[in-house]
């Protein structure tokens, strides 16, 4: 699986931004277009069926979410949120959506690669930002009547994981540090994006919505 | 107690004191000079004195700037509860109320002295009649003629914002953008300017105040990420996870982390310095890592330990502990704790 390339459409709508991940991607990852709004990245999704796309937060005409609305079921294709937004509720929202992990635009090119990769092999992809929010999202206590202990609250080792994340260390030194492997690091991962998805905790929208008030 | 103690009683004095002087000097005019009649002249009074109670009140004056429900809020006195009544702005309803009253019963007063109450009442009704009519004429271009002020009015306010922006955009973004086109071949200086210039514009972006920067472990700790990569180059990233006052033990904590990320920027080699924070009331947790080339915890050179030395003994007479964790070829990370609430 790690042979062919992953096919990748960037979708930003600063042309400038869309060169500059261009030629940050470099020789391992396949570059099959660029958009720069949303409507064009619908069809083009449909028509080239690229393997990740590189979305955009903010966008005209609503953005990445409505990419990924819009397109919703009727592609196999998998979203990877870049942006320079480090509002919690726009990234929040993008994960809620579907996306399958959020990098800042200030990512290194290797660990850019290295993402587009991972979620193109379907798993999860945090940046340490991320990671702060959901311990942030995740953190306290619920009422014990309404908590599902399947999607509202994180086990031990997640949050393990999330930490480390946060602290800046990478799958495989994560996996050093916890004496796992790196597929159990993804595991855990891929389970926090799940829960991140599906837990009405907090009502998260508005949990991030009321951070970024009182941020 | 001193008269001016309570200003608002000294002010119902003198207006007592006045009304009676008044009062006073007309019935010396009426005991003595020309006389238009007690059905004239006591009304006139009574009516002057209930004018000058609306005009003087307090509520006459903002009137003009608020809006259309607060407005009508507050021509409905009392509907109001009477504790709410008494908690806020009772003496001035009731001062505007009163003089509402002294109007209106010195008209009635007047009109019921000259004996004209009953062709008085058919004409308001006629009055009546007519405005209602006019009302319900003009009612749609009113309507149109509030709107469109109301439209005007936020016009005006979104080109005022958009001068503000404007503005702030000139003196902060215009300027570096400058800064750095004229240091254009000098890498580490246009890399520190735009960083400089992201964090100004994210803090400013999300409201937050350069003045309140000293108030959260947060905010101190972006403010020393945000030094450290002004003075030393270099990209700090900031995460933080809850939130906790700068007491006096956290901001030694953010001093010894400010000191490992000014250490972390050296060694890191260009690479982002991670700082992850961990903060509630009964603990304060601080990572600082970096992906350089680490070193050899147990062959330090004499330098390097003087630097530990401010962080972990830092650390140590604050009553929490630091740690430095490295290995060749591994990156360096300082972990930071303190336990237990802030002395404030």
């Amino acid at each position: 699986m790690s042979a062919a390339a992953p096919r990748v459409l960037i979708v930003d709508d600063h042309a400038l931004f869309r060169a500059g991940v261009r030629t940050l991607l470099g020789e391992q990852v396949e570059v099959v277009g660029e958009c720069g709004e949303v409507d064009s990245a619908v069809s083009a999704i449909e028509e080239l069926e690229p393997d990740v796309v590189l979305l955009d937060v903010h966008m005209p005409e609503g953005g990445g979410v409505e990419v990924i609305r819009r397109t919703a079921g009727r592609s196999s294709v998998r979203f990877l949120a870049l942006s320079v937004s480090d509002a919690a509720e726009d990234v929040i929202a993008l994960i809620r959506a579907g996306a399958r992990g959020y990098v800042t635009k200030t990512i290194s090119a290797p660990e850019l690669t290295d993402a587009v990769q991972r979620v193109s092999e379907g798993d999860a992809v945090f940046s340490p930002r991320l990671a702060g929010f959901v311990l942030d999202a995740f953190a306290g206590e619920l009422p014990p009547a309404q908590v599902d202990p399947e999607l509202d609250l994180l086990t031990a080792r997640e949050r393990e994981v999330l930490q480390h994340i946060a602290r800046g260390y990478m799958y495989k030194e994560i996996a050093a540090q916890l004496g796992i492997s790196v597929k159990t690091v993804e595991a855990h991962v891929s389970a926090v994006l799940r829960k991140l998805q599906l837990s009405s905790r907090h009502e998260l929208s508005r949990w991030a919505a009321h951070r970024r008030l009182v941020d | 107690m001193a008269p001016t103690a309570d200003p608002s009683r000294g002010a119902l004095r003198i207006a007592l004191g006045a009304g009676l002087l008044v009062c006073a000097g007309l019935l010396l005019v009426r005991a003595t000079g020309p006389w238009p009649g007690d059905a004239i002249v006591w009304p006139a009074a009574v009516a002057a004195l209930g004018g000058l109670l609306i005009y003087r009140s307090p509520h006459s004056r903002p009137r003009a700037r608020r809006g259309w429900a607060a407005h009508r809020q507050r021509e409905l006195p009392p509907r109001r509860s009477p504790s709410t009544a008494r908690a806020r702005g009772r003496p001035e309803v009731s001062r505007g109320g009163l003089g509402v009253v002294l109007v209106l019963g010195a008209g009635f007063a007047f009109l019921w002295a000259s004996g004209g109450v009953r062709p008085a009442g058919e004409a308001a009704l006629a009055g009546l009649a007519v405005l209602v009519a006019l009302a319900l004429i003009f009612a749609p271009s009113w309507r149109r003629l509030a709107r469109s002020l109301a439209a005007e009015r936020s016009e005006r306010i979104r080109s005022q914002e958009r001068a503000d922006v404007g503005a702030h955009l000139h003196d902060s973004v215009l300027q570096t953008l400058a800064l750095i086109q004229r240091d254009a071949d000098d890498p580490r200086q246009v890399a520190t300017l735009a960083r400089q210039q992201e964090r100004e514009l994210r803090a400013w972006l999300a409201g937050r105040d350069p003045a309140t920067r000293g108030e959260s472990v947060t905010a101190a700790l972006e403010a020393a990420a945000a030094e450290v990569e002004a003075g030393a180059g270099g990209s700090v990233e900031v995460v933080a996870v809850g939130e906790r006052a700068l007491d006096q033990r956290a901001a030694a904590a953010v001093a010894a982390a400010r000191e490992a990320m000014l250490n972390a920027v050296k060694f890191a080699g260009g690479s982002t310095v991670s700082v992850y924070a961990e903060l509630s009331e009964e603990r304060v947790l601080l990572f600082i890592r970096d992906r350089g080339n680490g070193f050899d915890p147990a062959a330090v050179l004499p330098e390097r330990r003087g630097v530990r030395e401010s962080i972990v003994g830092r650390m140590r007479r604050a009553g929490g502990s630091a740690v430095v964790r490295s290995a060749p070829g591994k990156g360096t990370e300082v972990e930071i704790a303190i336990h237990g609430r802030g002395r404030s």
